[in-house]
């Protein structure tokens, strides 16, 4: 029966090996040549120290993770561990697995930082945020590094109503570092039929204060930063300079829809839009200059009369619930960079009929604001573009 | 017969109906038929002799201000969708 040594002996060799000197000019091959650059070892060495650009699969898991990460089986990766053995077995796993051109590290990380190459310390989280975000920690789309991502970000809710409840408190349960709440408003007692942020003992207070209570008490991870005033031209650029890198729409008038339209694509900041109206809902997401912006899909407003707002025709409670939790959805992949956003997309969401359509947007080269030739370029009287009375140019 | 999507705001003047039948291989011919039985719609979706600004309409999920416009056509079994903005958020 073969030792270690010498089934280790044998598996170097059938594999690929690669030294540091070699190991370092592949690396610095342009993609898309580039190899797929893997750390299997364990979690504490990873947070340690590793190679920049690595990704980090424990060996336990290679096998299983493997073609989440690297679904081209004829794409190079190159492997490596501490020292070279653990590496050298996962290279076989991988041959096995019919991944063709798979090399290892020969001396690991050891020889690389011995060699004077170039390391990075990973942030990582500690024990207790690995423990509050464990589930979204499996999830090959977030992971660690997504995670880290996430309590980097800052994202800003226009309203902390019907949409901005649902939509800030998963937002803070995801743990989004920063959030941003504007809103004048107070808690009234019709807003608790679906104002789920706020509650029965807030009546009476500052919504934005309510929420960033409510906030606070899911997740401490998250600042929230409240402004208790109205978005308007006056303070909307003040309040972006805060730096935020979503916007997520869940005003209630026509006007703060333009306005933070026109604000987004003068500061370049993507905005997840929602809307809803007794039983129906719309979302989608504008991204300037690379997608359709409002103005795009709705260059004028309806006159008031033809746009009743919630106040007036109602709205079904759960609706910003859906309606809301699909723009945090949104915003948090925005976030993270991952999947497919609603950019160019109008998502159309029926409650009565529980029916989902979808309607292509596209951006309008002609769009007063991010078309080719625009002819706004500094904010107007929002108020007045909306009350369908006649505007000045 | 193609089917009317009719949005929320405006059910008070289609009876309540979420969706109706029409008639007509156009986006012109469709709206016709739309507004002689429903005549209070007019205001809402036609403008002069065009389709009002503040009102998008979707034929198989595409805007027809970018196809042809009202002479876009229908073709049976499509699903037309006519679209306000709604601004309700809270």
């Amino acid at each position: 029966m073969a030792n270690y040594r010498d089934l280790l002996q044998q598996v170097k060799a059938e594999i690929d090996e690669v030294d540091v000197a070699r190991a370092r000019e592949i690396l610095d091959t342009g993609a898309p040549d580039r190899p797929l650059l893997v750390d299997v070892r364990e979690l504490d060495e990873w947070s340690e120290g590793r190679i920049p650009g690595a990704i980090h699969i424990p060996r336990g898991f290679l096998e299983s993770r493997i073609e989440q990460a690297a679904p081209d089986r004829a794409h190079p990766i190159l492997l490596y561990c501490a020292g070279g053995s653990r590496s050298a077995f996962a290279a076989k796993s991988l041959g096995e697995l019919g991944y063709a051109n798979v090399t290892s590290l020969a001396g690991g990380y050891t020889d690389w930082k011995r060699s004077g190459l170039p390391t990075e310390m990973p942030r990582s989280l500690d024990a207790a945020k690995r423990r509050r975000y464990s589930r979204h920690l499996l999830i090959p789309e977030v992971g660690e590094e997504g995670q880290l991502k996430l309590l980097d970000s800052r994202i800003l809710l226009i309203g902390a109503g019907g949409l901005g409840s649902p939509a800030s408190l998963y937002l803070a349960a995801a743990g989004v570092g920063r959030l941003g709440i504007v809103d004048d408003d107070r808690v009234d007692e019709s807003n608790l039929q679906r104002q789920i942020a706020h509650s029965t003992e807030r009546l009476g207070e500052w919504k934005a204060d309510s929420a960033r209570r409510t906030i606070e008490a899911l997740n401490p991870d998250v600042e929230v930063v409240t402004y208790k005033e109205r978005i308007t031209s006056e303070n909307v650029d003040r309040i972006l300079a805060d730096g935020w890198q979503v916007i997520v729409d869940g005003a209630d008038n026509f006007p703060t829809r333009y306005l933070i339209n026109d604000a987004s694509v003068w500061h370049d900041v993507p905005v997840v839009h929602g809307s809803i109206y007794r039983f129906e809902g719309q979302v989608t997401v504008f991204t300037p200059h690379a997608g359709p912006c409002y103005r795009c899909l709705f260059p004028t407003p309806p006159p008031p009369e033809m746009a009743p707002s919630c106040a007036e025709g109602g709205v079904l409670g759960v609706l910003p619930g859906i309606v809301g939790s699909l723009q945090a959805s949104e915003a948090l992949k925005l976030a993270l960079g991952a999947g497919e956003s609603l950019a160019g997309r109008l998502l159309l969401f029926d409650a009565l009929a529980t029916e989902f359509n979808e309607v292509t947007l596209r951006r309008d080269p002609d769009c007063p604001v991010c078309g080719e030739h625009p002819t706004i370029t500094e904010y107007i009287d929002y108020v007045e573009f909306c009350s369908g009375r006649p505007t000045h140019a | 017969m193609k089917t009317v999507r009719i949005p929320p705001a405006l059910r008070s003047e289609t009876d309540g109906k979420r969706e109706v039948h029409a008639a007509g291989g156009t986006v012109r011919e469709l709206l016709d038929d739309l507004v002689s039985r429903f005549p209070n719609l007019r205001t809402q979706l036609v403008d002069g002799d065009d389709i009002a600004p503040f009102v998008n309409v979707y034929v198989e999920g595409e805007d027809v201000r970018t196809l042809d416009g009202l002479e876009t056509e229908v073709h049976d079994g499509s699903t037309v969708i006519l679209l306000p903005a709604m601004a309700g958020g809270a």
